[in-house]
C-alpha cells in the first residue's frame, strides 16, 4: 500500500528526516515512535504535502503511484487521513457545512453520487455515536472552542466519516484523559478492517495499549534505528529513550 | 505556495454577472448642471414648490464645496459637466398592472434575480424598483396601505404626502453635509419613501433595488424612511449597474428617523459593476447614509454587504440623539482587482446610556486597498453610554492594502469605549486541514471567507443573506455566472 | 475670515522674528547647521503654525500657545554656577553620567558625574558642528523631515545647539546616561533645542531625559532629536516630562534602526501644559524591534498629545506600543497612532493598544489608531478603549476592607504598572512608581532631594 524509500526532508534548509524506509501493507498497524526532535511529526506531514516539508531525496509509493507528485486534496480523495496533532480551529465554518463539503468531494472523487443534507445528518449521527461525540459539537465552528479531548475525538469522528485507506494518528494521545483515551482507541479499532492501514505516531507507549500494532519503529535523528513487534514498545517504556540514545 | 498564489489570483479574477445593458427608450436631459437644470428636474418631477427652494439651496451650496480628499482614494478627476442628471425610462404613468410594464424591463429584473410579480414573490418582500434615478414599480402597495404604511416612490411621496416628506427631509442629512450629498439634494431624481405608523409591525420585508441603465449618467437617488412610535421596519436595498468603460457616478442619499422605540433595520446588499481586471470603468458610489434615533429607546442598524463599485465612500451613521438608543453597523467590504473602498460607520452619541456596536469585516485581494474608517464620539452629556468597535482584516495576496483609521471622541467619565482592529492573511493552516479532508483551496477559501464574515451575514435577512453568500462566493471563487 | 487672517498673523511673526534673526543665526554657527536652514524655512512658510484644520493636528490646538511675545535665545547665555546644585533630581542609586541642558543649550560647567566609555561622547551638538562637522554632514537632519510637520521646520531653521551622543561599535555603555533639560529665563522664553544620537554596530546605551522648568515663566519648547540605531544595537530611550501648567513642549523624535537592532522608548508625563509627543520610527532592516511605551497623567486644564507612526519598511520586524493615559479635572488627552507596513514587509508582527481612564465628566479623550498595511503576511493588531475605573474591582475591594480614596489608588497604580513594569532600570522604575504615586496623591511629583519649589 505504501511504499517510503530512502526519504530525506528538509524543513527551512535543515535535514530533519535523514533516509527513512518502510512498507506498510493493508491491515497492518504500525507504531512510529521516538524521543522528541526525532522527526516523527515531519514524517506525518509528508505523507499529507505540508508544503514546507521539503522531500531532497527518495520516493514514496502510495497504491502503485507517486505519492510525492500529488496535492494535498488528492492524497485525502484517494484516502489517507492524518489526525492532526493540533487540529486549527476555522471560526465561523459549522462543522456540518466542513463535513458535507469534505465528504461529497471524496465521493465525487470515487464516482458516487453526493449526499443531500438530510442522508449526510443521517450519516454523521451514526459516526458520532462511534466516538461519543456530543450531537450539538457538529453546530459548532471547525474546532473552534473545542477543549483539547473534544478536538482530538473531533478527529478520529472526521476520520469514521472519510473511511481512509491509509490513517496517520499524530500524537493522538497527548492531552488526552484515559476515558478520553479509551473513547479514541475504541474508534480507531471499530474503523479498522483487512483493507485498510494505521500508522499511529506517538511519544508514549500507552495509547500502544489499546491500538495494538504489528510492528513497532524507533524514530531517532531521522531514521529508523529499531523495528520489532509490539514488544519493542513496552521495552522502550521500561527502558525509556535513553537506552537508544546510547545506542546511535 | 505556488499553486495557492495561482487559485488566489483565479479567484480574484471572477467576472461580474450583471453587466448587460437592457435596450429600454429613455428620457435623458443634456449633460452638464447648472441651475436651470435643477430647475428641469423639478418641472419634470412637477414637484411642490418647496423642493424648488430645497433643491436651489442644495445646488447653490454645492458649488462653494470642495470634494473630500481626507479618504484613502485616488479619485480620478470627476467632470459634473460631462454627466447628465436626469434618465428615465419612457413611460406613460405609472403602472396599475404589470401587464403595461415594457417586457424588457421585466426580463431585464428577472434576469438580475428579481421578480416583480407579485405573486411570485416567495417570502412576501415588497419592492420599489429605482431604474436610473427613477422608480418603476412598487409592489405590495396596497396590502401594506392597510395598516397606514406608506411606501412608494419618493416622487409619489412629494404628489401625495408633501407635508410628511418636508417635514423631515433633510433632517437626518441636512442639504450642505457634505459634497456629494449637498448634488444629491440638487438634482436627486427618485428613491423610496417609507413611513411606518405608530405601533404598526411592518409585516413584511420592504426592499428597493437600484439599477443604473442608461449611459454617462449619474444615479441620484434620495430614500427616506421614518418609523413612527412604537413601530418596526426592516429595509432592503440591491444594487447593480452593466458594464461600461466609463466610470459613472451614483452619489446616493438615505434618511431615516426613528421616533420614540422605533426599531429600523437597514440592509444593503452593493453590487454596482467594480470595474473590469485592469481598473477600467465601473461605479464611484458617493454615498451618504444617516439615521437619527430621535426618540428614546429607538434602534436603527445598518447592515452591508459591499462588494461592488470601482470607489465606495460611504459611511452608514447613526445620532442617537433619544436616551437608551441603540445604533448598529455591520460591514463585509470585499475589493479586488482594482476596487478602492473608504467605509465605515459614525457613532455620534447625545442622548444617555446610548448604545453603539460597530463590527466590520473587510476582504481585500487583487491589487485593491481596503479601509475602514469610522468615528465615535460621546458627547459630554451622553452619560453611561458604550461603544464597542471591532474591524477585522483579511488580505488574500501581498498587492493589496487593508487599513484601518477609527478616530474615538470620548467627553465623560461613565461612558465606555472599546475598539478593537486585527490584519491578518488568510490561514494558511485553515486552508491546508481542509485540503486534508479533500476539500481543494478555491473551495477552501470560500469557505474560511464565509466563516470570517458570518457574524455579519447573520445579521441580514434571510433571503438576502443566502444573497449575499452566494455574491461572496462569486466574487472570491471566480465562477462566472 | 478672522481666523483665517489671525492663522497668518500668527505664522507672520514667527515668519518675521526668522527673517529679524537671520544673522543672528547663521553668524557663528557652522555650516553643517546653517545649511538646512533656508529650506526648512520656507518648509515653515508653507505651513505656518498648524491650525486643528491639519488633519496631524486635530486634537491639539497650538495657535493660542504661539501667541504670546517670546524671547529667544539664539545666543549661548551665562547661567549661574550653582545650577547644578539647587537642582539635583539624579536618580539615586543609580551611577548615571548626568549632564544639564539649559533653555535647549548645552550647559559647558556640566560637572560629570561617572566617565563615559572611551570613544563614546556626550557633548554640545554645536560644539561637535564646529570641531567635526564630519559626522553631522553624513546624519544631521537626514531623517527629521521638515516637509511633513511645520515645527520640525521651524526647529530645523532655528537650531543652534542641544546635545550630541555617539556610542562607538561594540561599546556597551552600562549606566544610563541622564539629560537635564531645564528652563528658566528672566521672561516668557521660546526654546530651540537640536539633538543627535548615533548608536553604531552592536553598540548599547540608555539615555534618561528629565523635562523641567525652574520658574513660572510661559515658554514653549520646540525639540527635535533624530537617532541612529545601527546593526545589532540597542537603545533605550527614556522621557521623563515635569514641566509647569504655562509650558508648552514639543517633542519630535525620529529613530531609524538597522537589522536586529532594538530601540525601546518610554514617555512618562507627569505634568505639563501642553505636551505633544511626535515619535516616529523607520525600521530599516530585517529582525528588528520597535517598543514604544507612554504614560500621561493630567489634570487641570493639562493636555497631552502622543503621536506616533512606526513603518515597517522590512520583513520580519517587530513593534509593539502600549500607552495609558489618566485624566483628571479639566484635561484633556489625545493619542494618535500609526503603523504602516510597506509593501514587502512580510511577516510583521506589529501591535499597538491605547488604554484610557477618564477621572471626571469634564476630562476628554481623543484617540485614533491607525493601520495601514499593504503586506499580507503579517499579524497586525491595535485596540483603544476609554472607560472609567473596573468598578467591580473597586468594590471588591472595599469588601475588603480597603477605603474607596485607597483602593483608587490601587486601581490606578495597577493600570499604570502595565507600564512601569517595562522600564529596565530597577532604580528609574522604582523612582517612577514613586512619582507616580505622589501624581497621582495630588503632591507635586518632584524628586525627594529637590530643592526647588516649583509647585505652580
Amino acid at each position: 500500500m505504501l511504499t517510503i524509500k530512502n526519504l530525506y526532508v528538509s524543513v527551512d534548509g535543515q535535514e530533519i528526516l535523514k533516509g527513512i524506509n518502510l512498507e506498510v501493507k493493508p491491515g497492518e498497524v504500525h507504531a512510529i515512535m521516538g524521543p522528541n526532535g526525532s522527526g516523527k511529526s515531519t514524517l506525518a506531514n509528508v505523507l499529507v504535502g505540508k508544503e514546507e516539508y521539503e522531500v531532497t531525496e527518495g520516493e514514496i509509493t502510495y497504491m502503485g503511484e507517486d505519492l510525492l507528485e500529488k496535492s494535498p486534496e488528492d492524497r485525502a480523495k484517494e484516502g489517507i487521513f492524518l489526525s492532526f496533532q493540533y487540529p486549527v480551529e476555522i471560526p465561523g465554518v459549522p462543522m456540518v457545512n466542513f463535513l458535507k463539503t469534505a465528504v461529497n468531494e471524496h465521493r465525487k472523487h470515487r464516482g458516487e453520487k453526493e449526499l443531500n443534507a438530510g442522508e449526510f445528518l443521517k450519516l454523521m449521527r451514526e459516526k458520532m455515536d462511534l466516538v461519543d461525540m456530543h450531537p450539538t459539537l457538529a453546530n459548532r465552528s471547525v474546532n473552534e472552542g473545542f477543549s483539547g479531548g473534544e478536538k482530538k475525538k473531533n478527529e478520529i469522528f472526521q476520520m469514521a466519516l472519510l473511511e481512509p485507506k491509509l490513517a496517520v494518528l499524530d500524537e493522538t494521545d497527548s492531552g488526552l484523559d484515559i476515558d478520553a483515551l479509551k473513547t479514541v482507541a475504541h474508534g480507531v479499532n471499530a474503523l479498522k478492517t483487512k483493507d485498510n492501514a494505521t500508522i499511529v505516531v506517538t511519544h508514549y507507549q500507552r495509547l500502544l495499549e489499546y491500538i495494538v500494532p504489528d510492528f513497532v519503529h524507533v524514530l531517532y535523528d531521522g531514521r529508523i534505528v529499531k523495528s520489532a513487534g509490539k514488544e519493542l514498545a513496552f521495552e522502550l517504556e521500561e527502558k525509556g529513550y535513553d537506552w537508544i540514545k546510547k545506542e546511535n | 505556495m505556488t499553486d495557492q498564489d495561482k487559485i488566489l489570483s483565479d479567484v480574484t479574477q471572477s467576472e461580474y454577472k450583471y453587466g448587460f445593458v437592457t435596450d429600454i427608450e429613455t428620457d435623458i436631459i443634456d449633460r452638464g448642471l447648472n441651475e436651470d437644470v435643477v430647475r428641469t428636474i423639478w418641472e419634470k418631477k412637477n414637484e411642490p414648490a418647496f423642493m424648488l427652494e430645497f433643491r436651489l439651496d442644495a445646488f447653490r451650496k454645492w458649488q462653494k464645496m470642495k470634494m473630500p480628499e481626507w479618504a484613502y482614494l485616488k479619485i480620478p478627476p470627476i467632470d459634473y459637466q460631462s454627466i447628465s442628471y436626469y434618465a428615465a425610462p419612457v413611460q406613460k404613468a405609472k403602472y396599475t398592472n404589470l401587464d403595461e410594464v415594457d417586457p424588457e424591463l421585466i426580463d431585464t429584473f428577472n434576469k438580475l434575480g428579481i421578480p416583480l410579480e407579485e405573486q411570485k414573490l416567495l417570502a412576501g418582500v415588497a419592492v420599489d424598483v429605482v431604474m436610473d434615478s427613477v422608480s418603476v414599480k412598487t409592489t405590495f402597495k396596497e396590502t401594506l396601505a392597510e395598516q397606514g404604511i406608506i411606501f412608494c416612490s419618493i416622487s409619489d411621496a412629494l404628489q401625495e404626502h408633501p407635508d410628511l416628506v418636508r417635514k423631515y427631509i433633510g433632517q437626518s442629512v441636512p442639504v450642505a453635509d457634505n459634497y456629494f450629498a449637498a448634488l444629491n439634494s440638487a438634482v436627486f431624481s427618485d428613491g423610496s419613501f417609507c413611513y411606518i405608523p405608530k405601533g404598526v409591525r411592518c409585516p413584511m420585508e420592504l426592499s428597493t433595488y437600484f439599477r443604473i441603465n442608461a449611459a454617462n449618467t449619474g444615479q441620484f437617488e434620495r430614500t427616506l424612511i421614518i418609523a413612527d412610535d412604537d413601530s418596526y421596519v426592516s429595509y432592503l436595498e440591491g444594487c447593480t449597474a452593466p458594464m461600461r468603460d466609463e466610470n459613472q457616478l451614483h452619489a446616493a442619499v438615505v434618511e431615516i428617523i426613528a421616533l420614540d422605540r422605533a426599531e429600523v433595520k437597514y440592509s444593503t446588499v452593493q453590487n454596482w459593476y467594480p470595474g473590469d481586471k485592469n481598473g477600467k470603468g465601473g461605479i464611484y458610489n458617493f454615498v451618504t447614509k444617516r439615521g437619527i434615533c430621535r426618540g428614546v429607546s429607538s434602534k436603527i442598524s445598518w447592515t452591508q454587504v459591499e462588494t461592488g463599485s470601482a470607489i465606495t465612500w460611504k459611511y452608514p451613521s447613526c445620532v442617537l440623539i433619544g436616551n437608551n438608543s441603540v445604533g448598529e453597523f455591520n460591514s463585509v467590504a470585499v475589493t479586488n482587482n482594482h476596487q478602492q473602498a473608504d467605509t465605515g460607520s459614525k457613532m455620534i452619541h447625545i442622548g444617555k446610556n446610548t448604545k453603539s456596536t460597530i463590527i466590520s469585516k473587510g476582504i481585500s485581494a487583487g491589487k485593491s486597498d481596503n479601509s475602514y474608517r469610522g468615528l465615535v464620539k460621546i458627547m459630554p452629556g451622553a452619560t453611561n453610554s458604550r461603544n464597542f468597535s471591532q474591524c477585522d482584516s483579511l488580505l488574500l495576496n501581498d498587492t493589496c492594502g487593508a487599513h484601518t483609521f477609527p478616530y474615538i471622541e470620548v467627553g465623560n467619565k461613565s461612558s465606555k469605549v472599546e475598539h478593537e482592529a486585527t490584519t491578518s492573511k488568510i490561514g494558511e493552516d485553515q486552508i491546508f486541514y481542509c485540503n486534508q479532508r479533500g476539500i481543494d483551496t478555491e473551495k477552501a477559501i470560500g469557505m474560511i471567507v464565509n466563516g470570517y464574515v458570518k457574524e455579519v451575514l447573520n445579521k441580514l435577512p434571510m433571503e438576502f443573506a443566502v444573497e449575499a453568500q452566494k455574491l461572496l462566493q462569486i466574487s472570491l471563487e471566480g465562477s462566472v455566472g | 475670515m478672522s481666523v483665517i487672517t489671525e492663522k497668518t498673523d500668527l505664522s507672520l511673526k514667527y515668519i518675521s522674528h526668522f527673517n529679524e534673526a537671520k544673522e543672528l543665526l547663521f553668524a557663528d554657527s557652522p555650516d553643517v547647521l546653517n545649511q538646512h536652514r533656508k529650506m526648512a524655512f520656507q518648509d515653515f512658510v508653507m505651513q505656518g503654525i498648524p491650525t486643528r484644520k491639519n488633519e496631524n493636528y486635530k486634537y491639539t490646538n497650538l495657535q493660542p500657545k504661539f501667541l504670546p511675545d517670546f524671547k529667544f535665545l539664539h545666543k549661548n547665555e551665562e547661567t549661574d554656577a550653582s545650577l547644578a546644585e539647587i537642582f539635583s533630581c539624579n536618580v539615586p542609586q543609580l551611577n548615571t553620567h548626568l549632564t544639564l541642558l539649559f533653555n535647549g543649550w548645552f550647559y559647558q560647567k556640566n560637572t560629570k558625574s561617572g566617565k563615559l566609555p572611551e570613544g563614546a561622547i556626550l557633548e554640545s551638538l554645536e560644539k561637535v558642528a564646529k570641531n567635526n562637522p564630519g559626522i553631522l554632514q553624513k546624519y544631521y537632519a537626514k531623517i527629521a523631515e521638515t516637509g511633513a510637520d511645520p515645527l520640525v521646520a521651524f526647529n530645523t531653521a532655528m537650531a543652534k545647539d542641544g546635545y550630541f551622543l555617539y556610542i562607538p561599535k561594540n561599546v556597551i555603555v552600562e549606566d544610563p546616561i541622564q539629560i537635564i533639560n531645564m528652563l528658566k529665563s528672566d521672561k516668557d522664553t521660546f526654546s530651540t533645542q537640536r539633538n543627535l544620537v548615533i548608536i553604531e554596530q552592536g553598540a548599547s546605551a540608555k539615555l534618561i531625559i528629565c523635562d523641567h522648568t525652574l520658574d513660572l515663566n510661559q515658554y514653549v519648547n520646540n525639540s527635535v532629536t533624530e537617532i541612529f540605531i545601527a546593526e545589532n544595537a540597542n537603545f533605550d530611550y527614556y522621557t521623563v516630562q515635569n514641566q509647569h501648567n504655562s509650558t508648552t513642549s514639543i517633542n519630535s523624535v525620529f529613530v531609524q534602526q538597522e537589522k536586529n537592532s532594538n530601540i525601546t522608548t518610554h514617555t512618562v508625563s507627569l505634568h505639563g501644559g501642553l505636551i505633544r509627543n511626535n515619535l516616529k520610527i523607520l525600521i530599516n532592516g530585517g529582525n528588528a524591534e520597535a517598543n514604544m511605551y507612554g504614560m500621561a497623567f493630567l489634570d487641570k486644564n493639562q493636555h497631552i498629545d502622543n503621536f506616533t507612526q512606526v513603518i515597517h519598511a522590512k520583513p520580519h520586524c517587530r513593534s509593539n506600543q502600549i500607552y495609558k493615559y489618566v485624566l483628571d479635572d479639566k484635561s484633556t488627552g489625545a493619542f494618535s497612532g500609526k503603523i504602516h507596513v510597506v509593501r514587502d514587509a512580510q511577516k510583521t508582527n506589529a501591535f499597538q493598544r491605547n488604554n484610557n481612564l477618564l477621572l471626571t465628566d469634564t476630562a476628554t479623550m481623543q484617540t485614533k489608531p491607525q493601520l495601514v498595511i499593504d503586506a499580507d503576511d503579517v499579524k497586525c493588531s491595535h485596540g483603544a478603549t476609554v472607560g472609567q475605573m473596573d468598578e467591580q474591582a473597586m468594590f471588591y475591594l472595599r469588601t475588603r476592607g480597603v477605603d474607596e480614596e485607597k483602593a483608587r489608588m490601587i486601581m490606578m497604580n495597577a493600570f499604570a504598572h502595565e507600564v512601569v513594569q517595562q522600564i529596565k532600570v530597577e532604580t528609574l522604575r522604582e523612582r517612577i512608581d514613586e512619582l507616580i504615586e505622589k501624581r497621582l496623591r495630588g503632591e507635586v511629583a518632584r524628586c525627594h532631594d529637590c530643592s526647588y519649589n516649583c509647585d505652580c
